[in-house]
């Protein structure tokens, strides 16, 4: 996936979780759970979200990489 | 063996209907203002003073409610009356003998007494005719109860609805496009024939419904023709009778487009159309996949300038536009 | 079996709830109704609520819609049932207030309350012919309306459109003024009438966290627990250790609660908070409470919350979760007795066994109801809970 792909994916799972985030607000380094207000259960369902949408395993140790936009993108794109 | 079908304008459709009818039944004759040595205004008489002489072709003075009366005096004597009436703008001089006789008697006589008269108007804008002679008033007519009204909007419909007219013992009115007298169609020799009950799809398609009658219908039916050039399947429905309404017909079709756009040369306010869109909204608001739409004429006179006359009666585009919205709004 | 009538009334939703008015009977007259099935819907000035039944037999004389019906009022007859008798507002009295109990946030393609989704007449009729949600589709004709074609098209193909049931039509949105409203008003009683006593204590969380990132680690996403649940079970056995912080105060004093059922603070998106509960919580495993409590999140925000879960919560718990302050102090919802609160987990220096090391600390915090326990029990409720937690494979 490229990048683009990725964030229309991450746009789509953030619909069903926090429907009015606008990932367009959001820095490339900024914390995603503060800058779009997600507790740890919708961070969890960003993840669940991602990981079915994906494959790919995401293992807890490595959710953290997730936690920014760079971070993220990166992560999936490998 | 078919005959080869025969071409003629809508003008010598009305002129060969008079004349068969003037022929078939000798109660019936023909009286209006210049319709003998003139031959009429339209020129749909042209001839008919020659053939049958002043007995039958009756000129009379400038006095439409006299030339109404008298029309509805002959028909309740037994004779067939065939009325001309300029413009229907000039028959609301007419009104009271129309409506509070013509219409009223058969009911008051509790049947004794039927009205078989038939009047025909010329209706409608186009011409540059200017306001005391293009308006379209049938919707007013359609309004009454005790009157059938008829719009023509084809050749064969002018050739043959005039006969079905005569044989109904109500009266009957026939309004002719003033803009349609010199449109050319086929006539089928086959068909001898119409009903005056039925409105007619003259072309069928899917996806919306256009209703109308008398001069909309070529515009409603080139308006369908760009319209399939867009990929959208119109069907247009004629209805031939504004009164009493084909409702089945009508619900038929619109049930199954779900769409509907009303072309109706009258004034929109209080309009036939109106009517039809207060029905659909009555008995098929749950098939409806969108607004009912109407194309009326402007509310304003009937202008003479050309450009404006043009403005502010219903075109092809308006009719385009207006299906397009309901079907592929952008 | 006698043929006894039973009365189903209103039910209290909350203590500050005084009369709501049936929107909606998901029963016919004449059906049969079994303790635990979803009746009707009925609005509060705080949402709509799925009401459920707990008499058994057949339900008839279903009160009219969309009139105002005080609680306790006659909402229908229930023939059939084993002794007869009265159901609500039984629970009126230990009702526990719920601040929020609201389907709230509209799903993303719904409207808010007052604009109702332009879907065409046919469309909206194939639409409940089908039993779909036509709201929820995306709408091609004027205006953005859905029009039958898009109707079929979500039938024929393309992902499953959202079923009716979530966005029933009818439901009034979240109105986030008079959900403030009505946290104003259960938030004052308790602070007038509840004399509160505040305990904290801090709870080193290494032992659970160690044990939840191994438990965490093999599994793939969808399996893996949050420390809330963790938090939750803990609070639950220390419960059953200490039963007179659960339940409710009332003229008669405290009665304890039929079973430890913990009200969740849900704070909504947009603004507001509602405490739904998780049902026996001491007998449930792990994952089977990960599971409950997702659902329960899920439905609070999105509505379709059941009238049991705003009513039976015996205690309320809030978890500040890991972006959260250290610590809180709750406010006790009339007419529990307790709340416990749980501050972010956060690293600090701690002493462990004569040298300081860093460890995952949690600030535990008890408010209790000094009419119905006094601080010494409260005292002990903490520390189960710490002991609970440093036992976390035994959870």
């Amino acid at each position: 996936m490229n990048d683009t792909e990725i964030r229309a994916l991450l746009a789509d799972v953030l619909a069903g979780i926090a429907p009015e985030a606008d990932l367009a607000t959001v820095g490339d380094d900024e914390d995603l759970r503060a800058a779009l207000d997600l507790d740890s259960m919708d961070f969890m369902n960003l993840v669940i979200g991602l990981h079915q949408r994906t494959g790919i395993d995401i293992p807890e140790a490595d959710v953290p990489k997730l936690f920014t936009l760079r971070g993220l993108t990166g992560y999936l794109a490998r | 063996m078919t005959a080869a079908p025969l071409r003629m304008t809508y003008r010598e459709a009305c002129r060969q209907a008079i004349r068969d009818a003037l022929l078939a039944d000798p109660r019936s004759f023909v009286m209006g203002e210049d319709v003998g040595k003139y031959g009429g205004c339209y020129a749909v008489t042209k001839g008919l003073l020659e053939e049958f002489g002043p007995e039958r072709i009756l000129d009379t003075p400038l006095a439409e409610l006299g030339i109404t009366g008298a029309g509805i005096g002959a028909a309740l004597a037994g004779l067939r009356p065939i009325v001309e009436i300029m413009t229907c703008n000039f028959s609301l001089l007419a009104l009271d003998q129309i409506l509070n006789n013509a219409a009223t008697i058969p009911h008051m006589s509790g049947g004794q007494f039927a009205v078989p008269l038939v009047i025909r108007m010329a209706t409608g804008g186009g011409r540059q005719l200017a306001a005391q002679h293009s308006h379209s008033l049938e919707g007013w007519y359609a309004h009454i109860p005790g009157l059938k009204v008829l719009a023509p909007g084809t050749v064969e419909d002018a050739r043959h609805m005039l006969a079905a007219a005569l044989a109904d013992p109500n009266p009957v009115l026939i309004f002719e496009h003033i803009v349609l007298y010199n449109a050319e169609g086929d006539l089928d020799p086959a068909v001898t024939a119409v009903d005056i009950e039925h409105a007619r799809i003259r072309r069928p398609g899917r996806d919306v419904s256009i209703i109308t009658y008398g001069n909309s219908l070529p515009k409603s039916l080139a308006a369908a023709e760009a319209l399939a050039a867009e990929g959208i399947p119109a069907e247009v429905l004629d209805l031939r009778v504004l009164r009493p309404l084909d409702m089945p017909a009508i619900l038929e079709s619109v049930r199954r487009t779900r769409r509907a756009v009303l072309v109706d040369e009258g004034w929109r306010s209080g309009s036939l159309s109106a009517e039809i869109a207060a029905r659909l909204a009555d008995e098929a608001f749950f098939d409806l996949d969108a607004p009912v739409r109407r194309v009326c004429s402007a509310e304003v006179p009937v202008p003479y300038a050309a450009h404006l006359e043009e403005a502010a009666l219903p075109q092809v585009a308006d009719i385009v536009a207006a299906a397009r919205e309901l079907v592929k709004p952008r | 079996m006698s043929d006894a009538v039973a009365d189903f009334l209103m039910p209290s939703l909350g203590a500050d709830m005084e009369s709501a008015k049936v929107v909606e009977w998901l029963v016919k007259p004449g059906s049969r109704v079994k303790p635990g099935d979803v009746v009707a819907v009925v609005e509060t000035h705080k949402g709509a609520i799925d009401v459920e039944i707990f008499l058994d037999g057949v339900i008839e004389d279903l009160a009219p819609l969309n009139q105002q019906l005080p609680v306790g009022a006659l909402l229908a007859h229930v023939r059939g049932t084993g002794g007869g008798g009265t159901q609500a507002p039984a629970k009126a009295a230990a009702a526990p207030v719920q601040p929020a109990p609201v389907p709230s946030p509209p799903p993303p393609t719904a409207p808010l309350s007052g604009a109702r989704g332009r879907v065409s007449p046919a469309a909206r009729r194939r639409a409940e012919e089908a039993g779909i949600a036509a709201d929820s589709l995306h709408g091609t004709g004027p205006d953005g309306a859905v029009t039958l074609a898009d109707v079929e098209l979500a039938l024929s193909a393309g992902p499953k459109p959202a079923p009716a049931e979530p966005a029933r039509a009818g439901r009034s949105g979240f109105d986030p003024a008079q959900m403030r409203q009505a946290i104003a008003a259960a938030m004052g009683r308790s602070k007038r009438e509840i004399p509160h006593y505040y305990l904290g204590t801090t709870v080193d969380f290494h032992a659970a966290q160690t044990w939840l990132d191994g438990y965490n680690a093999s599994r793939p996403p969808p399996e893996r627990l949050l420390p809330a649940v963790l938090l939750l079970k803990a609070t639950a056995r220390a419960l059953v250790q200490v039963p007179q912080l659960n339940g409710f105060h009332g003229k008669d004093g405290f009665s304890p609660g039929p079973g430890i059922h913990i009200g969740w603070a849900i704070s909504l998106r947009g603004g507001g908070l509602v405490a739904p509960a998780l049902h026996d919580v001491d007998r449930q495993e792990l994952p089977a409470l990960m599971t409950s409590l997702r659902d329960l999140v899920q439905r609070a925000r999105t509505g379709g919350l059941r009238s049991s879960e705003l009513t039976d919560p015996t205690i309320t718990v809030t978890s500040l979760g890991e972006r959260g302050a250290d610590s809180v102090l709750g406010v006790i919802y009339p007419p529990q007795v307790a709340i416990v609160g749980f501050g972010r987990i956060v690293e600090r220096p701690w002493v462990v066994a004569g040298n300081v090391a860093p460890r995952p600390l949690v600030t535990l915090s008890l408010a209790a109801d000094h009419r119905a326990s006094d601080g010494h029990l409260g005292g002990r409720l903490l520390a189960a809970i710490d002991e609970a937690l440093q036992d976390p494979a035994n959870l």
